[in-house]
């Protein structure tokens, strides 16, 4: 090693002090559902579980709750279609403008969001004239969702390689069949990463989903975000906010046993 | 004479027949991608030159410049345009001279170990919920708060809500996105490379400086194009902690919804695009666009 000792504890440091900052917001979180002063002051004056008994039964974050899981749910289907087909021919094949269909796929989460979110919003109320609706949202959802996906397939199918397609098809299985029992098979880990972190990504998506969702439609970041200034309700979103921190915890746990990467795609 | 099943034949067609079966994988993405996602970026620039009906605010299908000189020329926006644009700087600055170190740790000092333990641990925040996070440094940051506490003895008061509250909360949100290129980056860098360096007699910060650093660059623009993107296009968070202050995509948003002036918001919503090509194409004469 080329760096001398100090140097060495000088990055040790560093990277302490900085992943200590990482966490401290989502300590506070934690430890503010708990907090008994209802200014969430510092440090807490005491403890209570109030909040969360109250949070339990909030009519209205519940309703966002299954919101959010039917429009998760229906992105991340059809990014899981959408998003295999297109990682099925840009693994395969090459063609006039492959690489162009690659950019295609990560412009929806390269390009700044509120740019997808007023493309999106002005086609379909200025060029379709479709009123703003749940429908709206699912598609806007699997319009970023695809990448997602796409990542996860398309580094499962490089592994893969094509002998054991080959084979099946040498040994007289036509092409369903041979998708239906050996690519699919060897697919199913990659796509439930991928399918977990998509809903994971449409479950907590704000900023398109501000400039797609129809007035009726309140899926859970948008109920948070409605709460947020209510002094009243602070202690609710404290809750809903703690319970956001610990879920997550569960996608990236799972897609990181499945896929082994635990940006999942996402970077 | 056996019959020959429609599958069966559909299936040999399209053995035979590789273009047919990229034809039938890829139409269904590339249509909505390339036709409805793409379609609705060029709505946006035809929209951007229509006119809204002063009375009604109903779109009038006139052709019309306003929109873009109001963007260009208008004092207010002039203002967002470049606060958002030096905040996206700022806080790409800031993240990458943050990365570096830790990424460089975990590359290349840390023992193999720990390794994918210390890369889980920068990674797992990005996957925790956004406006939690932002809703924790709006809580930190307010009157009394943490940021209050610990700097009660050192005389430091929190600065409130506004643009520090603002670079402070994106710059947090934003890292993983930075640290993970760059440890890719240097993790494909060659040890050997550095040994070499030292046995030729270069101290440690004269390798950093004329090894180390020139060849992680690419990278570093890699994670800056997240970094500079995301910011640009973030309204939420601005909401969150900014105060009064306003974010180019505050003004989308107000001008789509309170205003109601469409045309208006998708001209403002073509500064970032038009800034992010501009962006793009710069990284990609840095090399960068190989390490996404």
């Amino acid at each position: 090693m080329f760096l001398t000792k100090g140097m060495r504890v000088g990055l040790r440091i560093a990277t302490g002090v900085v992943l200590a900052v990482l966490y401290v917001p989502l300590i506070v979180v934690l430890i503010n559902s708990v907090n008994a002063d209802r200014a969430f002051g510092w440090p807490p004056s005491g403890f209570t579980l109030g909040w969360w008994s109250r949070a339990a039964h909030n009519a209205g974050a519940l309703d966002a709750l299954r919101t959010s899981v039917v429009v998760g749910l229906l992105a991340t289907v059809l990014a899981l279609i959408l998003g295999t087909l297109a990682a099925m021919s840009l693994q395969r094949y090459r063609f006039f403008g492959r690489d162009a269909v690659s950019l295609l796929v990560i412009l929806p989460i390269a390009l700044p969001g509120i740019v997808t979110g007023i493309a999106l919003n002005n086609a379909f109320r200025t060029v379709l004239g479709v009123p703003l609706s749940l429908w709206t949202l699912v598609v806007a959802h699997a319009t970023f969702c695809i990448v997602v996906v796409f990542n996860n397939v398309i580094a499962r199918l490089r592994r893969m390689g094509g002998d054991l397609e080959e084979a099946s098809m040498d040994l007289g299985a036509d092409s369903f069949t041979t998708f239906w029992r050996v690519t699919f098979p060897a697919m199913r880990s990659a796509l439930l990463a991928g399918g977990l972190l998509a809903f994971a990504l449409s479950f907590d998506e704000i900023i398109v989903t501000r400039f797609t969702a129809g007035q009726g439609t309140t899926t859970l970041p948008i109920w948070i975000l409605d709460n947020l200034f209510r002094p009243n309700q602070a202690p609710v979103v404290n809750v809903v906010a703690t319970v956001l921190v610990l879920l997550s915890i569960v996608p990236i746990y799972i897609a990181q046993r499945l896929a082994g990467d635990p940006s999942g795609g996402r970077v | 004479m056996r019959t020959v099943s429609a599958r069966s034949r559909l299936s040999s067609w399209l053995t035979r027949t590789p273009r047919a079966r990229l034809a039938l994988l890829l139409s269904a993405p590339l249509l909505w991608l390339g036709l409805a996602y793409i379609g609705a970026l060029a709505a946006l620039l035809i929209t951007a030159l229509w006119s809204t009906n002063a009375f009604t605010g109903q779109i009038e299908r006139v052709w019309t410049l306003d929109n873009i000189r109001i963007v260009l020329t208008d004092p207010v926006y002039r203002a967002v345009t470049f606060r958002t644009i030096g905040v996206a700087v700022l806080v790409t600055l800031i993240d990458a001279a943050l990365a570096l170190p830790v990424a460089f740790f975990m590359a290349k000092v840390a023992s193999p170990r720990w390794r994918p333990l210390l890369v889980a641990a920068i990674l797992l925040p990005l996957w925790a919920s956004y406006l939690v996070k932002a809703y924790a440094w709006r809580s930190m940051f307010g009157g009394g708060g943490l940021i209050d506490w610990l700097g009660a003895p050192f005389g430091i008061t929190s600065p409130g809500y506004g643009l520090t509250a603002t670079v402070c909360t994106l710059a947090y949100l934003w890292f993983p996105y930075m640290v993970l290129p760059i440890f890719a980056g240097l993790d494909r860098l060659p040890g050997s490379l550095l040994e070499a360096a030292g046995d030729l007699g270069a101290r440690p910060g004269r390798i950093l400086r004329t090894v180390v650093l020139p060849m992680v660059f690419p990278a570093v623009v890699a994670g800056s194009i997240f970094t500079f993107s995301l910011t640009l296009g973030d309204y939420v968070a601005v909401e969150i902690v900014g105060g009064t202050k306003q974010f180019l995509g505050n003004l989308v948003y107000d001008n789509i919804g309170a205003a109601s002036n469409q045309p208006l918001a998708a001209a403002v919503g073509l500064v970032p695009v038009v800034v992010m090509i501009v962006y793009l194409s710069l990284s990609r004469r840095a090399g960068a666009l190989e390490h996404l």
